[in-house]
């Protein structure tokens, strides 16, 4: 923020200070998310090594072990060492992309978030666009004329959504279209990603995926949009008041040109901040979808992981999460700058 | 002395007015009322549900009900695949599905209000500091530090619990120190502090109770996202496999295989139950909001 008002005098002097403004105030947001992303490896350090009381234990559960066995798995796994010595070998793997190795799968944790990451993004990302895509435009038109009926119904039903548990409506449009209950039939295939019968590759391997993506994107979509309706309403709601709207009336716009071309884009800013700071639910959201569809992503993985609990598993999914949501953070600011009307006209 | 004794009854009667105010301005908005409503009436049914649901309804082992009905006679909702009634599995499962969100609510609302307090008192390098933690927790995505704290604390509801509370307590954090920064820039701190109030009566005995009203509103919004989160962790198989709560129905259900047999009358009923009770705590919430902060009014 300190750097957002320290560009405005430079604004007045001329357009060569103005863009070397932007470096710094990268170079500012960039640090911060190094040091966030520093906070979440000690996070997750604490919460994966120095919580569980033995993990020895736990992995050699159900398995009669001598204590000779137990000692040496300690050295093996590097238990015995000092905390912070454990700390540091733990940064360093993971800077280098070690995540460490899966209990379950007997394979390694870097490996198994690469495979997966595809589709999580395909997921997420369609998910993502029309929720966004949706939820302004609700946001605009009930926002513009709150209080009327559009916009009363429209509240009303994001709120409802928002109540909903995403599982839930998951397991629900699951039952209705995969299933079918009473006259439906079954449209939709009930989970997975693709159909291990159809060839893998070509026209009939896209439409297949984009058959199995239908349910799980809708369900994401009605849970998200929700909160993008309540954004953009408001942003718009707050602006209503400001005098240059007056102004783009008085000089006779239609009421569709001063929404469209003044009230907008200056209500898209503050929402802009808010929609990546939600991306979290979307994260969210993805874990009890992919886990209700069987979506062979990251989330997925995650539900697979919590059954044993395979805990290294564990601990390279939150951190790969939490890192995609401190990379969307950084983009978040770096798309403010470019939005910025006071920015862009220079 | 009589200056001391009377204080207590002048202060009461502006307080008492004013709540009457509150009550009147809030039984004007329908969408309150209707969520007062639905939340009473769940919380009375899951008050009573001992009175009419006993171990011979529940336990696994001795109901002998048919096995994944449709609703019939006797089974206004269907049955589970042990046999057991649905509906009366629903009012039971509010019992635990509503405490663990109360719990875990006051356990958010105790540790975001003390952060904010402390945070918006001590404004030096303490309070940001504080919001540096703050900041740092926002950024994190929350399903995934909640799922990775209950299972490396073992399944159950305490665990869930914590969970809950260490991923929520930040929005309150917030809320509180900005409330306390306003309050402690009004000249009767200065007065208090004129007259020797040390830093501990200053947050407590002259801050707090002006943040209240606004940590009880927040605290009604965050029950509902508890009672989602808790749903959701309990689903993803965090829960308590032996205790029955609306996740860990729709956890059951799942996993018995209740989709693929296209058993609606087992799914709909708890999915319900978390929509109704999430719903009225949301309209609740955004009533004593708009009551609270008249600048809301026509929104």
């Amino acid at each position: 923020m300190s750097s957002l008002t320290a560009a405005g005098p430079a604004k007045v002097k001329g357009q060569g200070v103005k863009r070397s403004g932007f470096l710094p105030y990268l170079g500012s947001k960039l640090a911060a998310a190094l040091v966030s992303f520093f906070v979440t490896l000690v996070i997750g350090f604490v919460i994966f090594s120095l919580m569980p009381a033995d993990p020895v234990r736990t992995l050699t559960r159900g398995r009669p072990t001598s204590e000779a066995q137990l000692a040496q798995i300690r050295v093996q796994l590097g238990l015995d060492d000092p905390i912070w010595e454990r700390f540091l070998t733990f940064v360093g793997n993971t800077l280098k992309g070690e995540l460490g190795y899966s209990w379950q799968f007997q394979q390694s944790v870097s490996s198994l978030v690469a495979d997966r990451l595809g589709p999580t993004l395909l997921l997420m990302g369609t998910a993502a666009v029309l929720s966004i895509a949706l939820g302004l435009w609700l946001g605009i038109r009930s926002g513009w004329r709150h209080g009327s009926l559009f916009d009363r119904i429209a509240s009303s039903a994001s709120l409802t959504l928002w109540s909903v548990p995403t599982f839930w409506l998951g397991m629900i449009l699951l039952v209705t279209f995969s299933v079918g209950v009473g006259p439906i039939p079954s449209l939709l295939p009930a989970g997975g990603m693709s159909d291990p019968s159809l060839p893998q590759e070509g026209w009939t391997h896209v439409v297949d995926v984009a058959r199995h993506l239908v349910l799980p994107c809708l369900t994401m979509v009605l849970v998200v949009f929700a909160q993008y309706v309540t954004v953009m309403r408001t942003s718009i709601i707050d602006e209503m008041g400001s005098p240059y709207l007056l102004t783009a009336r008085a000089k006779g716009l239609t009421d569709d040109a001063v929404r469209r071309r003044h009230a907008v884009p200056n209500a898209l800013l503050p929402s802009v901040t808010m929609i990546f700071m939600h991306l979290g639910v979307l994260v969210s959201g993805a874990i009890t979808v992919e886990a209700v569809y069987s979506w062979p992503g990251l989330g997925y993985l995650t539900y697979e992981a919590l059954k044993i609990p395979d805990l290294p598993l564990l601990q390279g999914t939150f951190i790969v999460f939490s890192a995609s949501v401190i990379i969307m953070n950084l983009l978040a600011d770096v798309v403010y700058r470019f939005l910025d009307p006071r920015v862009r006209a220079q | 002395m009589t200056a001391a004794t009377h204080a207590p009854a002048a202060v009461e009667v502006p307080r008492h007015h004013a709540f009457g105010r509150f009550c009147r301005a809030y039984a004007k908005r329908p969408a309150g009322l209707a969520g007062l409503g639905l939340l009473v009436a769940f919380g009375v049914l899951a008050l009573a549900s001992p009175l009419f649901i006993g171990d011979d309804q529940l336990n696994v082992i001795k109901v002998d009900g048919p096995q994944l009905s449709p609703p019939v006679d006797g089974y206004p909702l269907g049955t589970d695949q042990a046999g057991r009634s649905v509906l009366l599995l629903v009012i039971w499962g509010a019992r635990e599905s509503l405490s663990i969100g109360i719990i875990a609510t006051a356990l958010t609302v105790v540790l975001g209000s003390a952060v904010g307090l402390l945070a918006g008192h001590y404004q030096g390098r303490v309070g940001q500091g504080l919001m540096h933690v703050t900041d740092w927790f926002i950024a994190l995505p929350s399903l995934p530090l909640a799922i990775s704290l209950s299972a490396v604390l073992g399944q159950g509801a305490a665990s869930i619990t914590i969970a809950i509370a260490v991923t929520s307590w930040t929005a309150t954090a917030r809320l509180v120190r900005a409330q306390t920064l306003a309050v402690e820039a009004r000249p009767f701190i200065e007065r208090a502090r004129a007259l020797g109030a040390g830093n501990t009566q200053i947050m407590i005995r002259h801050v707090l109770p002006n943040v209240m009203p606004l940590i009880l509103v927040s605290s009604t919004l965050t029950v509902a996202s508890a009672i989602l989160s808790e749903a959701t962790l309990t689903f993803l198989g965090l829960g308590d496999p032996t205790s029955v709560t609306w996740g860990s129905m729709l956890q059951a259900a799942f996993a018995g295989g209740a989709v693929t047999a296209g058993a609606w009358w087992y799914l709909i009923p708890p999915g319900i139950a978390i929509l109704i009770v999430v719903l009225g705590f949301t309209l609740v919430g955004r009533a004593v909001e708009h009551v609270l902060n008249p600048r809301m009014v026509g929104r």
